[in-house]
């Protein structure tokens, strides 16, 4: 355990001191702001609460750019180490392998959910502060559910990005491989999805196997959770339709996105304990 | 406690694909001992250090470390009573050197009230909490020499641990080698710097394409390969002619404008010669010795190793 906290403590101060922290918090917290903000303008004053505005708007933000930043912290931790020639070392020391790996994914969420936590969390109070409503218990219990989710989004990419960063030799290969990876589950594969359905004009493929294909793309669970979980985001994003089939309880879904976080941080553990050097 | 052994290679092979770089190397080093680890680049040295640590898993062969295998779940344990100095040691640029030997402390669940004294043991308290970006090459190779120590390991394996010191750091880093073994390490040293180690390792074991050329105590390996000593000598003219005249038959070269004579003979009859030569009552202004050198050793093994084989002395 003390090993892994030792590791934990390194990637946080890592993460500081290199301005990655403070660089990531501001994107976010600008992005938010300017979604939120234009975002509620054309609503003008309407009945709408201008939380279900900045959900769904920083939901969709979250979908783009949380799995983004994810992959980029994490590609580069094992193979990173390995090209500038500290992974050696490290290995020399006593710490397992696993414990590496669940060191660095840990102080990596740490950091994440910081700038995660104070990014929103800024762009939400300066919302509810300019709102004439301000936000009631329920709002801001939704918006405490974007935050764990959109961490726990971060999370999955992390796992997904460790075993990138443990199976391949060099790192332009991983970052490579991470932007196609990004571009496979944030765009692609609902394109894909989409073309489908489209093509399917005889509705030979039912709901129920729309949203079992969807439960196979972890930033479609994340959609699932955040944009239907009320009549009002669902039908600011358009997904009502899905919202009113879609039978997959928040617990559900929230098992497949914990799935999606030990598969991949288990198999990249397993490619890491096999990796000579 | 001496004599126990501390590491064992037992028909040790590497192949990468079609590639060998490690080919059947056996021996054992024990407590207390100094080994030297040499070879031409690709020899299969790096390779070899690697499976000693644990990092490359052998294609075949056995390796234990202090009664652990390399391969075993346990061996994590073991590593706390290794201190490596990597060849090329590299650390990250924008942590200081007090805080990056904490972080290897704190791993080795070593005291962290111990890491100023190991600054101070490689010369390096003044710049303790620099960042390491301000640091030279010396003064990072003397950083990871103090990581090395971390815990005051029982086995110490040092890739190439003067490369890129002056000469003075280069006497402190074999001044520490020697603290470290008197205290009752286990001592590897892979190297190129032969004429360095020649004074001051136990053993040699010389690598050469993957196999183990010879190993063995330095002067066994050089009388054994029948190399030479030289005697120097340097004496009036008409004494000169004297000495001249007996050992004509030893004779290398004779420098006459300095009256020098060098003569050659076996390692072993090298006692034997300068006997002579004091019995023969001539006045000699100078005399100087000339052994063969660890190098000269090390090309001879490795220029004809079929011819040589494996020799275990």
């Amino acid at each position: 355990m003390g090993e892994i906290l030792t590791m934990v403590a390194k990637e946080i101060r890592d993460g500081f001191r290199n301005r990655w922290v403070v660089m990531i918090t501001l994107v976010m917290a600008l992005l938010a702001l300017t979604l939120s903000l234009l975002g509620s303008a054309p609503m003008g004053v309407t009945s709408i609460s201008p939380l279900a505005v900045t959900v769904v708007s920083l939901s969709s933000l979250s979908i783009f750019f949380i799995p983004l930043i994810a992959l980029l912290l994490a590609y580069d931790s094992i193979v990173g180490e390995y090209e500038r020639g500290t992974l050696t070392l490290l290995l020399v020391y006593p710490i397992k392998r696993s414990q590496i790996i669940i060191g660095k994914f840990l102080g990596h969420l740490i950091l994440l959910s910081i700038a995660i936590i104070i990014g929103y969390g800024f762009a939400g109070i300066a919302i509810a502060m300019s709102s004439e409503f301000g936000f009631a218990k329920q709002d801001w219990l939704s918006f405490g559910k974007l935050l764990f989710s959109s961490i726990f989004l971060g999370a999955i990419f992390l796992s997904v990005g460790y075993v990138i960063s443990s199976w391949v030799k060099d790192r332009s290969t991983a970052a490579a491989i991470a932007i196609g990876v990004w571009l496979v589950f944030v765009l692609l594969y609902d394109m894909g999805l989409l073309a489908i359905l489209a093509a399917d004009t005889e509705q030979m493929i039912g709901s129920e196997v729309v949203t079992w294909v969807m439960l196979f793309n972890p930033t479609d669970s994340y959609r699932m959770l955040n944009l239907t979980s009320s009549a009002e985001t669902a039908s600011l994003s358009g997904m009502s339709g899905l919202s009113q089939d879609n039978k997959i309880s928040d617990l559900s879904l929230l098992l497949v996105m914990g799935f999606w976080v030990a598969l991949p941080l288990g198999l990249a553990t397993s490619i890491f304990n096999r990796r000579q050097l | 406690m001496q004599n126990e052994v501390t590491i064992s290679l037992d028909r040790i092979s590497k192949r990468f694909g079609e590639n060998i770089a490690v080919n059947d190397v056996t021996f054992t080093m024990v407590q207390g001992e100094c080994l030297a680890l040499v070879g031409h680049n690709g020899a299969g040295k790096s390779t070899l250090i690697k499976m000693l640590l644990g990092l490359v898993k052998p294609s075949e062969g056995d390796i234990e470390l202090m009664g652990a295998d390399s391969q075993s779940s346990n061996f994590v344990e073991i590593r706390k009573q290794i201190g490596f100095l990597p060849e090329q040691i590299l650390f990250q640029n924008n942590m200081t050197g007090f805080e990056t030997l904490s972080f290897y402390s704190k791993l080795k669940n070593a005291r962290q009230s111990d890491i100023l004294a190991l600054f101070e043991r490689v010369d390096l308290l003044a710049a303790a909490h620099q960042r390491i970006a301000t640091y030279s090459k010396g003064m990072r190779q003397r950083l990871g020499l103090a990581q090395a120590l971390i815990g005051q390991p029982k086995f110490l394996i040092l890739d190439e641990p003067t490369t890129g010191l002056d000469p003075l750091s280069r006497q402190r880093v074999y001044a520490i080698i020697n603290e470290v073994k008197n205290a009752g390490a286990t001592v590897l040293i892979s190297s190129h710097a032969l004429t360095e180690l020649d004074e001051r390792i136990d053993r040699v074991a010389i690598m050469n394409k993957g196999a183990l050329a010879a190993i063995g105590d330095v002067d066994q390996l050089r009388s054994s390969i029948g190399l030479t000593s030289m005697i120097k000598l340097t004496a009036n003219h008409e004494e000169m002619a004297k000495i001249i005249h007996h050992f004509r038959h030893d004779m290398v070269k004779f420098e006459g404008k300095q009256d020098r004579l060098s003569l050659r003979c076996p390692i072993e009859e090298k006692p034997l010669l300068l006997k002579k030569i004091f019995e023969l009552n001539v006045n000699i202004l100078n005399i100087e010795i000339v052994d063969p050198s660890l190098e000269q050793v090390f090309m001879r093994y490795t220029n004809d190793v079929n011819t040589v084989g494996v020799e275990e002395l």
